[in-house]
């Protein structure tokens, strides 16, 4: 009993440190912003120029009565859906592919996804925008050079789905070569004996993949996943650059760039923080969700 | 589980603690009581500039000569990217210990500011002040929130018709005498040549929309006693903005290129020949004449819906103001009025090509320069300004004017639907 005790005690004295620099870094931060979301807080009030009022849940009663929040929130998902399956799914066959390639092309395919991995955000959406310019870009040119005259002068950020598709290739761009990484380094560790075991077992490679790889990687495919998940539906740069701040009469918008344009630029602090808080709840929520699918699944993370 | 429940009560133990902190947002807490230091260093915030050389001589010049007649002062001056305004006046607010005396800003943040507690009132000030009774009445009242004087208005920027004067004598055109024979000019000039944009304008150019609301006799909002109601769907309103959507069609500047176009975009359109006709400022020449336009274009007042009169300009323009948290009030004052004074607005229209706020000078600067003439008669016939309230500068941050030409010229919306959701996104901020 005392050494349980003490083990615990122990324990506590080890992750002190670590809990005061999270709850200074993160649940501060948090405190502030679910009580924020309770006030009427807008530049006015935070420098001191006009009295704070407590409106308890009007905000988040302002936002979802607001049809436009309801209308955005659908597409975020959808949007950050289609980005994720496509980041998983090209991140994936590119891990395949470089267990099963020479080194030097290996080393070249690596460093291919590096370099788009270490671009800025912002740089990267900008450099997509000027090869996708209706006027003056590569994709235009060369595919009007190719006889496709109806592409010279295409606006690829007109159309609703057009932005967006352009908009989800930049983010599974800048987002496969973790993805790619993790899997790799996860393929890689699997120990050469289970899969030659399977070998005289007489499996197939589907069978392999499927029975032997897969369930062995599915610690990793879960931190992927749920990065991935994050990410996506927390995207604001590339939106916000290559669509001009969320498109034609705001088709384009996603949570983020909504919640900064409707609430920050507008200093309307308090309904800014109702959306985060709800933002923040939907991504636990999925996330829980998304653990628990898995112990179900017999597994744990690792 | 033991360590489970030991965590449990160390995080709800340091949770309670911030709690017990502070059960309010913080706020800042401006000093009620600021002196008014007569020595010291008076600290000046102004905008950069595309090319500052020419400003910052003038204000040298004028700092120099306030610190001759000022012993013991000095003049520190810092130049503020137009861009991140918005941080740094939120943040000089928030800790007047990092605010400077006296700022330039934009007219169309000032309610803003205001509201924030920013800027001092200069009213008393200015009645003690000779030069003041020689500002442009319209445009002083750009420096006014309720009634009350916040700023000295330092220039004004006003937006008139660019054409290109060579496309228009090879095409047999005239300049465009009504809104309506303005769209038409656009219409025949994409027709003929159809790799030009009859008129560069954008969707999100609103300065540029603007003056086609006011021509048709419609305004943005009316007061209705303490509070404000938006027009934007009256019968004339929706007019003027239908009118100006009229020019993101594809027969005239097509939406897939010119519905996301700002202001600047418009211009550089303009100015790199892409288009025949375009709305700038007399602050755009600069840009105009860098581009293959150089040399080649004439500007006229846009015209109003009448032939022969000028359709309403935007007043846009920067001020000077003090700041309330100032400790050299008086030192500070001075110096705003040294420097927008006519004396200073003479020398900044001849360095920078800023139109002055005051009428007798713009006479003077319009009698010279064949550039300023159409910006002076602009001016002279009437400006109008966006409602001044703070709640304009979230109506603006929120597109929602840009929405609702966006969705008229994309046929997302028909002009009724659209105006209507822009007036009730509008009445909605003037409520907050």
């Amino acid at each position: 009993m005392t050494t349980r005790r003490g083990d615990a005690l122990a324990a506590i004295r080890y992750l002190a440190p670590a809990a005061l620099v999270l709850a200074g870094l993160l649940g501060y931060p948090i405190y502030q912003l679910v009580l924020i979301s309770f006030y009427d807080y807008g530049q006015e009030q935070a420098s001191g120029g006009a009295p704070l009022t407590f409106i308890g849940t009007e905000n988040y009663r302002r936002l979802f009565s607001d049809g436009q929040f309801w209308a955005v929130l659908g597409q975020t998902t959808a949007f950050a859906a289609v980005c994720v399956v496509g980041t998983l799914l090209v991140g994936g066959a590119l891990a395949v592919l470089a267990t099963r390639v020479r080194a030097v092309p290996r080393s070249l395919l690596f460093l291919a996804a590096l370099g788009a991995w270490a671009t800025p955000a912002v740089a990267g959406s900008t450099i997509w925008l000027f090869l996708f310019d209706a006027d003056l870009g590569l994709v235009n040119e060369v595919l009007s050079g190719l006889g496709i005259h109806g592409m010279s002068g295409y606006s690829w950020t007109y159309d609703r789905y057009m932005a967006f598709a352009l908009v989800a290739a930049e983010v599974i761009w800048c987002s496969f070569p973790f993805v790619m990484v993790t899997l790799y380094a996860g393929i890689r560790a699997i120990p050469a004996e289970v899969l030659e075991a399977a070998r005289l077992d007489g499996a197939s490679t589907w069978r392999t993949v499927r029975s032997v790889i897969l369930p062995l990687l599915r610690p990793l495919l879960a931190v992927a996943t749920i990065q991935s998940i994050i990410w996506d539906f927390k995207l604001f740069t590339q939106i916000y650059v290559m669509t001009g701040g969320g498109g034609v009469a705001g088709q384009n918008l996603v949570l983020n760039v909504y919640a900064y344009q409707q609430a920050f630029a507008a200093s309307d602090y308090g309904l800014g923080s109702a959306i985060g808080v709800v933002m923040t709840v939907l991504l636990l929520v999925v996330t829980l969700f998304y653990l628990r699918a898995l112990r179900r699944g017999g597994e744990e993370l690792a | 589980m033991r360590i489970g429940r030991g965590l449990a009560a160390a995080t709800a133990a340091v949770i309670g603690a911030v709690v017990a902190v502070g059960c309010a947002p913080v706020q800042a807490r401006p000093d009620a009581d600021a002196g008014d230091s007569t020595t010291g260093t008076l600290r000046v915030w102004l905008f950069d500039e595309a090319t500052r050389a020419p400003k910052e001589a003038v204000v040298r010049e004028a700092a120099a000569e306030f610190e001759a007649a000022h012993s013991g002062v000095r003049v520190e001056v810092q130049y503020v990217q137009v861009d991140s305004r918005a941080e740094r006046f939120k943040a000089a607010f928030n800790d007047p210990k990092s605010a400077p005396d006296v700022a330039e800003f934009g007219n169309t943040d000032l309610a803003g500011y205001v509201a924030a507690g920013g800027f001092a009132d200069l009213g008393a000030d200015l009645r003690s002040w000779a030069d003041a009774r020689d500002i442009t009445p319209s445009v002083l009242d750009t420096a006014k929130v309720d009634g009350r004087t916040y700023g000295v208005p330092w220039f004004v920027g006003i937006r008139a018709l660019y054409y290109r004067t060579d496309l228009f004598e090879e095409l047999g055109l005239r300049p465009p005498r009504t809104t309506a024979e303005l769209v038409t000019t656009a219409r025949r000039i994409r027709e003929l040549r159809p790799e030009l944009y009859g008129i560069s304008v954008g969707g999100k150019y609103t300065y540029a929309m603007l003056p086609f609301l006011w021509a048709a006799g419609g305004d943005l909002a009316r007061r209705d006693g303490a509070a404000w109601v938006s027009t934007v769907d009256d019968e004339r309103a929706r007019a003027g903005m239908s009118r100006y959507a009229e020019l993101l069609r594809d027969d005239v500047c097509p939406p897939a290129q010119c519905a996301q176009m700002t202001g600047s975009s418009s211009v550089q359109a303009f100015a790199a020949g892409k288009s025949a006709m375009t709305i700038g400022g007399d602050f755009n020449r600069r840009a105009v004449d860098a581009g293959v336009a150089a040399g080649r274009y004439a500007v006229v007042p846009l015209p109003g819906e009448q032939e022969g009169s000028i359709a309403p300009a935007f007043a846009g323009g920067n001020l000077l103001g003090v700041l309330r948290s100032t400790q050299h009030r008086t030192l500070a004052v001075r110096f705003t009025e040294l420097l927008a004074g006519k004396k200073y607005q003479r020398k900044m229209f001849d360095a920078m090509g800023n139109l002055p706020t005051f009428t007798d000078l713009q006479r003077a600067v319009a009698e010279g320069q064949e550039f300023q003439r159409p910006f002076v008669t602009t001016l002279t016939a009437g400006t109008r300004f966006v409602p001044a309230t703070p709640t304009w500068a979230k109506i603006d941050a929120q597109n929602v004017l840009p929405t609702a030409v966006q969705e008229i010229a994309t046929g997302a919306k028909p002009a009724p639907e659209a105006t209507r959701a822009a007036a009730e996104r509008m009445n909605a901020a003037f409520r907050s």
